[in-house]
């Protein structure tokens, strides 16, 4: 933290001795300075897991009222693009976790590096989540607007490497998957759970007055959660790369040296935390019912 | 113990020849606004708290206007948005942060002997985003106001009510951030920044209060936040998750909102109890009876805390196994609750007590937050609840908590600490009288609507049975009263900042860091990091303190250093 003098009056006296030009004026010494970030960092990821916390919540109720139109909101996600998103995640951490050794050791042009591949691969997630989202919209299951259910009509899903990596920048996929009904996931999908019936409120007692909202209605539930809980890990992730691209920016201006990268190492726990939101994620929303 | 003054007290002058400290190093609008000095941004915050207190004030005596006549003065809709204001503006702009972020802010890091606390842009931050809550609040209101009570409850809030509920749901979310970003600062401050031999347990218990309190809004706040971004999308995108008729469940929003709101009643109350702590053993001028239980049963409540906000829903369809769980886990909080009273009680014992306001403050606290506190046995008891529920008795229980427990602990140690704040003493006479105002005003007030709910009264209702209006008439004149007194002590307080005495750094013969350093403190609190060798609560007997004097007295000053000298530092 720089000392950046706000206080301009004229007797405005200044206390301190040469320090370390980063060692803020009320610590004592860097090593000070650095606990006292890191535990406000680790404080700070304490809260984040009670936000993302009251998700869970939700998620866990819900699922357990609902079970089978979870599983059958579950299965219309593509597995192909879950997995593919994990694992450039868990990459990005491995670049993440480089960037900060690499910033203990004072390797600057190392740091700048490996901080661009976490923004890249952070970024790659993200235009993941644009597809995926994208193709919600298509299917008419995103549920504030225009839900539909069963879908009527399927996008696009991969189903091998290099349909993704095409659909990726934009291109046609060469083995899209199959259209029309009789082959569609969803079709599959409803068929399987629909002799189970609509669903209704906690413990099947059902008052009078309250309208039956359906076997798509509790779906649509599974898609309000799917994307609140996306959409804050991607608001997450949009706040992490900004803040990497700061970190990168500075770091090749030579801010940082083998005594002061507290920002970097900071930085790293935040990413690894989204991470691991997203690992609970993916099996939660991904891989309801499904048993390969 | 030695109570010499561990740092000369008059070191450095203004260019004026007055000695420097943190109010007149800086001048100017932007010195304020821009300031990264905890006091500074204290005293922001003791502003800001004051004013939503006032308008959060006027429409409490609107309600009790309201209630005067068994018709009601208003129609019903303008009354819910008026109980509705004054519920939002005192939970989340004035008791949430008025004691952590007005007397923590300033004395937590005093207290430990810090020069500030650990993420200082961070505080300044805080107190920024208080006033983006505040803003959006008073937008919410000036726009119409909000009626579904301060409890925001589905699927009335999500899907019924005609009034400004997303703007007060951004404006509580904001305002939640500035809690935890005070919670991080408090937290990582007691961790890293202690001087050299202050010990956890040689910590003052207001800094234990504090501790706990930052733990629970570390671990509420970020609940309340989540619950009530769900209330706002489900509001607009209207998909069910908080709505029975397409299979959400209304209950559950109740669970998540009590699981902040019940801890926020002890985010409220803790650091109030820090600060009687303090009253009562420097008042007392007596080593506080059981230090470590008084310590440790914060941190109880803080833990307890989080197990109990099932005691809400004892009539929302909970499951009655659960109820008996919930019932017995929150008379379990009256086991440290109970502690810190009996050991104030026992710290007066064979005291040499000073009747000075905060003293009474803190006497006022303990009787009042007796009777909050037994009353919320009552109405933790299941079958008691069933009678008692959604009626004039919850409310007067939880006014004597608030009110006549964090208020009273805010004002006393506003009393305590006002010259180490300001430099001026506040007018002794008139703090007396304001207190007993306030005290007599109180009771009338609340005591009445303890009767009125056993009754029968309902809350939030804007007419009643007319065999109520005599105890309504009686609440609403204790309420006229209690305002006078708070008005008295905001006109001395105001009064005092010209013409009171000046203060000395140790008014008190106190014990604790904050009272080594003058008053008000230079802007690194202490010239000299200070080295503690003594434990907390160590009082020097008196006749020492008469013939040494009191330590860091501007009375007797060591030589002061001209201006020029100081700044060569």
């Amino acid at each position: 933290m720089a000392l950046i003098e706000t206080e301009t009056a004229p007797e405005r006296i200044e206390l301190h001795a040469e320090h370390h030009p980063h060692l803020a004026h009320h610590f004592e010494s860097m090593e000070q300075q650095r606990e006292a970030g890191t535990l406000g960092m680790w404080w700070f990821l304490l809260t984040e897991i009670m936000f993302f916390g009251g998700m869970f919540l939700a998620y866990t109720v819900y699922r357990h009222i609902y079970f089978d139109a979870f599983a059958a909101g579950s299965n219309v996600l593509s597995i192909w693009w879950g997995t593919f998103n994990t694992a450039v995640l868990i990459a990005s951490s491995l670049t993440m976790a480089l960037a900060v050794f690499h910033a203990q050791m004072g390797n600057s042009r190392k740091v700048v590096r490996f901080l661009l591949f976490t923004i890249i691969l952070g970024t790659i997630f993200l235009r993941v989540k644009y597809i995926e989202y994208s193709d919600k919209f298509e299917e008419h299951v995103f549920p504030a607007g225009d839900f539909r259910w069963p879908i009527e009509h399927e996008a696009n899903r991969p189903n091998n490497v290099g349909d993704m990596l095409l659909m990726l920048i934009g291109a046609e996929p060469l083995n899209s998957s199959p259209q029309g009904p009789e082959h569609a996931f969803s079709v599959k999908v409803t068929t399987k759970y629909a002799e189970k019936g609509p669903y209704y409120g906690v413990g099947g007692q059902v008052p009078e007055e309250v309208q039956d909202p359906g076997f798509g209605g509790h779906v649509r539930m599974y898609f309000w959660l799917y994307f609140a809980m996306t959409g804050f890990h991607a608001l997450h992730m949009i706040i992490g790369i900004g803040l990497l691209l700061m970190l990168a920016w500075q770091a090749r201006k030579g801010k940082f040296s083998r005594e002061y990268h507290s920002y970097i190492e900071l930085t790293g726990l935040y990413w690894h935390f989204v991470d691991i939101v997203w690992i609970f994620l993916f099996p939660l929303l991904y891989l309801v019912d499904r048993h390969l | 113990m030695s109570m010499t003054p561990l740092t000369a007290t008059a070191g450095r002058l203004t260019s004026e020849g007055e000695p420097l400290n943190y109010l007149n190093n800086g001048h100017g609008l932007k010195s304020w606004l821009l300031t990264k000095d905890h006091k500074r941004i204290a005293l922001l915050y003791l502003f800001s708290v004051s004013f939503f207190f006032i308008i959060g004030g006027i429409f409490a005596l609107l309600i009790r206007i309201n209630l005067l006549s068994p018709e009601g003065l208003f129609n019903p809709d303008t009354y819910n948005r008026i109980f509705t204001a004054h519920g939002i503006i005192m939970v989340f702009l004035f008791l949430v942060p008025a004691v952590p972020a007005v007397l923590g802010n300033f004395l937590l890091p005093i207290m430990i002997g810090a020069k500030d606390l650990a993420f200082p842009k961070i505080n300044l931050l805080s107190w920024y985003c208080y006033v983006v809550a505040g803003i959006f609040l008073t937008v919410a209101l000036i726009a119409g106001g909000i009626d579904t009570g301060w409890t925001f409850y589905t699927p009335y809030s999500t899907s019924y009510s005609n009034s400004n509920v997303l703007l007060a749901g951004v404006g509580i979310f904001i305002a939640g951030f500035s809690s935890i970003l005070t919670g991080i600062n408090f937290i990582v401050t007691v961790h890293t920044m202690r001087a050299p031999g202050m010990t956890w347990f040689r910590l003052p218990l207001f800094i234990w209060a504090h501790y706990a309190t930052a733990l629970v809004i570390m671990l509420g706040t970020p609940v309340l936040a989540i619950t009530l971004s769900l209330m706002a999308l489900e509001r607009v995108a209207h998909v069910g998750i908080f709505d029975p008729a397409m299979g959400g469940d209304p209950v559950l929003f109740q669970h998540m909102f009590w699981f902040y709101s019940h801890p926020a009643v002890y985010i409220m109350v803790l650091p109030a109890m820090g600060v009687v702590s303090e009253l009562i053993a420097n008042l007392a001028r007596k080593n506080i009876f059981g230090y470590k239980f008084v310590a440790m049963s914060s941190l109880a409540i803080a833990v307890f805390g989080f197990l109990v906000w099932g005691h809400h829903l004892f009539v929302s369809t909970q499951s009655i196994y659960l109820g008996i769980i919930f019932s017995f886990l929150s008379y379990a909080v009256a086991i440290p609750s109970a502690i810190k009273v009996f050991n104030w009680t026992a710290t007066l014992f064979k005291g040499s007590i000073s009747y000075d306001t905060p003293m009474i403050y803190g006497l006022g606290f303990i009787g009042l937050f007796l009777i909050g506190g037994m009353t919320g046995l009552f109405v933790a008891a299941l079958g008691i609840d069933v009678h008692v529920t959604d009626t004039y008795f919850v409310i007067a229980h939880f006014h004597y908590v608030m009110v006549g427990g964090s208020l009273m602990g805010f004002l006393g140690g506003m009393h305590l600490w006002w010259g180490k704040i300001t430099g001026r003493m506040y007018p002794e006479y008139w703090a007396r009288a304001a207190m007993v105002i306030q005290f007599v005003g109180f009771n009338l007030t609340f005591f009445p609507q303890f009767i009125l709910g056993y009754l029968g009264m309902p809350r939030r209702y804007a007419a009643y049975p007319p065999e109520f209006q005599v105890l309504h008439v009686l609440s609403t004149a204790g309420a006229t009263i209690l305002g006078l007194g708070m008005l008295i002590t905001i006109i001395y307080f105001i009064w005092s900042l010209k013409n009171g005495e000046r203060a000395p750094a140790n008014p008190w013969g106190a014990s604790g860091l904050e009272w080594r350093t003058s008053s008000p403190p230079p802007t690194e609190n202490f010239l000299e990091t200070p080295v503690v060798t003594w434990e907390a609560y160590e009082f020097a007997p008196i006749e020492t303190m008469d013939v040494l004097g009191y330590p860091g007295d501007p009375g007797k000053p060591s030589q002061p250093v001209p201006a020029e000298h100081g700044t060569e530092d």
